[in-house]
């Protein structure tokens, strides 16, 4: 009885230390130096594995960023979730200075709502943004619009956006944006841009992408950029922030100094702020309120 | 008879000619036309004229641009309103031209009689440069320029041309009209082809669902030595060139190549025609027939239509758009689209409009692919549409590279066939549009 027991426990023991006597000689052989910083460094960044940065993973930035250390600048690189925070402790790390850099944002630049620009058509081909921008305008019919089949919302890895079912339009929770800009580039119509978050979160920026003439491009959308130039010539003289191309404003947020005159005088209320534009004096009896922005 | 086909995948829909017996009529004149300055595949042509010009019918208004690219010719005569952008079937804006109609007058270049012409005096080279000025296209729906199509390349040996008179699309019957209707002139133009091509050899492919087409054109073809007519079996897409290139010489196109590589060039039948008009008649391509039907219209009809003219006045003139309808498409119902408005114009490449009602038209709600490969043995060209779907929709661009989703003609057999009623096509399109754009990246490097 004891014999059935002890053989099978020796050989198996047996077994088990000549593997194991195997396996730590050739651990010791082929043993792969790696540079300890790779894993210092990679604990530092958030984890996520979002590829926002362009590498694969986190490891892979870090990585990037201990061999550029060896080469002296780790400048170029960044990570678009950590932001400053992150890469000041990794440069802690590895004894470098990083400069500081801007957080940003993802800011939706479309107003066309079902309500401020009706659907006319009715699009059943596969339901994604890539797919219906080749085959047509739009249900809306605005060449440059949101498709509204959320593409960028299939992305974003964050959680971060969702599809508003009474506006037809994807919605970006800004405290859940790490800025990894993986909507950015799903959008066909590049309609989302990466906007600095701003002091204080203060932002302002020109809601629409439409590069056609005013007349034209009210027929489908009523919260369209005209291109009237108010905003350009209610800028403070000293600023200058906004430019008008194509018949399409655009606030140029590194001169942007957010103090939202312009949001007060666009009449199809297609400048948009995150905070409260202040009244305009009492003498210019001028009620219209301006829109809050709910991104 | 001899049937004879391609043998790989296709498929054989509802053939619904509707409008088969009704006769070419002459749409009436627009009071505005808009045209286009890219009706064609390849650069859009630039604008020769300007606001408040007064043009005739025939004037050259816009001129080809670069190696693939094709003239654009005045179908009225009137004032130019305006150079501006004008929406197009898919609802975004292109160039065009647009013109208020004045009269009907003519350039006198123009040759209006009816009298056929059969001599044929212009040596190949003139040929081919009358074809580039007269602004001549592929009627079949890809608007390839035709000046290009025979300009054959050194070194390259053309021994058939192949009139492609298949209209293997349901619905459709410009074509068939155009052949009961001028079958001289597509005899006439099929010889300036061959002249031009330096062959001795044309074959008309004709499906056999037009017997009376294949009768009056292998009766004609009897004074053009070096012209048969072939009957074929009816199979979607056999109308696509390397699926008529194969069913007619049974010689295969290789992936990537042109039939120019296996000794042929195909053309359209109502390409011919133009072909002979501009040749023989001096008119520059400017009007072409465009098949007008749907299951509920009140009237049918096979409009000579001038390019420019609004859609919605074809459509007024057959009764104007049942209640209920759902699409308006532009093209055969297999490979057309649906257009966004019935304002737009028609275009050298509009061969019908289709207006399908809504128990037709609706897609049903996709299922999952339960892997019956229907549509694996549908694809003429030996592709695995429910494979490349999948890595479209899981952007494996690299893969779908390998499985040759650039090889993709845009048919839809596969999702005509899928009993999943799955988006194959749609992503297909997806994987083919990046595919190519990835090749182009790299052969920049």
């Amino acid at each position: 009885m004891s014999a059935m027991i002890l053989y099978p426990v020796i050989m198996l023991g047996a077994v088990a230390g000549i593997a194991a006597i195997l396996l730590f000689l050739t651990a010791k052989k082929f043993h792969v130096e790696e540079d300890p910083r790779i894993d210092k460094v990679a604990e530092l960044l958030p984890g996520a594995n979002c590829g926002g940065c362009g590498y694969p993973g986190c490891r892979g930035l870090a990585e990037a960023i201990v061999k550029a250390a060896d080469k002296g600048d780790i400048g170029g690189l960044s990570c678009p979730p950590g932001g400053s925070a992150a890469m000041k402790a990794i440069g802690e790390v590895l004894g470098m200075a990083v400069a500081e850099s801007e957080p940003m944002v993802a800011v939706l630049r479309c107003g066309g709502t079902h309500e401020k620009a009706p659907r006319t058509l009715k699009y059943d081909g596969a339901p994604k943004c890539v797919i219906a921008h080749t085959v047509f305008a739009g249900e809306k019919g605005c060449p440059n619009g949101c498709l509204g089949l959320g593409d960028c919302v299939t992305v974003c890895a964050f959680g971060a956006m969702y599809m508003d079912e009474k506006t037809g339009l994807p919605v970006i929770d800004p405290a859940k944006c790490v800025a990894c800009g993986a909507c950015v580039k799903a959008c066909p119509r590049k309609i989302i841009e990466m906007r600095p978050k701003g002091r204080k979160d203060r932002r302002v920026w020109v809601n629409c992408v439409n590069t056609e003439k005013g007349a034209a491009a009210m027929k489908y959308c009523k919260a369209a950029c005209i291109g009237c130039g108010k905003c350009v010539k209610e800028c403070p003289e000293k600023v200058q922030a906004i430019t008008l191309q194509n018949n399409l404003a655009y606030i140029d947020p590194k001169k942007c100094i957010a103090c939202g005159k312009c949001v007060l005088v666009c009449p199809t209320k297609a400048i948009l702020a995150t905070f409260e534009p202040p009244k305009p004096k009492p003498v210019e009896s001028q009620s219209a309120e301006a829109p809050k922005a709910t991104v | 008879m001899n049937l004879k086909t391609f043998r790989i995948g296709g498929v054989h829909p509802p053939e619904n000619k509707l409008s088969a017996g009704v006769p070419i009529e002459a749409a009436a004149l627009p009071k505005r036309a808009f045209i286009h300055l890219g009706q064609h595949l390849g650069a859009p042509a630039k604008p020769v004229v300007q606001k408040g010009d007064k043009v005739r019918v025939g004037t050259l208004i816009g001129t080809g641009e670069g190696f693939i690219s094709a003239a654009v010719h005045s179908s009225v005569s009137g004032t130019v309103f305006a150079i501006d952008a004008v929406v197009d079937a898919s609802g975004y804006k292109r160039p065009a031209v647009i013109i208020d109609v004045e009269g009907d007058e003519w350039e006198p270049a123009i040759d209006r009689s009816l009298e056929l012409k059969k001599e044929i005096t212009l040596d190949k080279k003139a040929i081919v440069d009358r074809l580039k000025e007269a602004g001549i296209v592929g009627l079949g729906g890809a608007t390839f320029p035709a000046h290009v199509k025979y300009m054959v390349p050194e070194g390259k040996k053309v021994d058939t041309l192949i009139i492609n008179a298949v209209e293997c699309e349901p619905y459709l019957t410009s074509d068939h009209r155009v052949m009961l209707e001028r079958a001289d002139e597509v005899l006439v133009g099929t010889r300036i082809l061959m002249t031009a091509l330096g062959v001795e050899r044309a074959v008309i492919g004709i499906e056999a669902n037009k017997p009376d087409a294949i009768e009056i054109l292998s009766r004609k073809a009897q004074d053009h030595p070096g012209i048969t007519v072939q009957a074929l079996k009816v199979q979607y897409p056999q109308g696509a060139e390397k699926q008529l290139i194969k069913a007619i010489l049974n010689r295969e196109v290789p992936s990537g190549k042109l039939p120019l590589d296996v000794g042929c060039v195909v053309n359209n039948v109502g390409t011919a025609v133009a072909v002979y008009e501009a040749v023989q008649k001096n008119k520059p391509l400017f009007e072409r027939v465009v098949t007008l039907t749907g299951k509920k219209i009140p009237k049918k009809a096979n409009f000579l239509v001038r390019v420019g003219t609004p859609i919605t006045q074809l459509i007024d003139a057959c009764g104007g758009a049942p209640e209920g309808t759902a699409k308006f498409i532009n093209g055969g119902p297999m490979m057309g689209k649906a257009m966004v408005n019935t304002d737009i114009p028609v275009t050298k490449g509009t061969s019908g409009v289709i207006l399908v009602d809504e128990s037709e038209a609706k897609r049903n709600a996709p299922g999952d692919c339960i892997r019956c490969a229907k549509c694996v043995a549908a694809c003429p060209m030996g592709l695995e549409p429910y494979l490349i779907e999948k890595q479209a929709e899981y952007a494996l661009w690299e893969d779908a590279e390998k499985e040759d989703a650039a090889d993709c003609m845009e048919c839809g057999c596969c999702q005509f066939t899928c009993p999943a009623a799955r988006p194959l096509l749609d992503n297909i399109r997806l994987a083919k549009a990046t595919v190519m754009r990835i090749r182009r990246e790299r052969s920049k490097k």
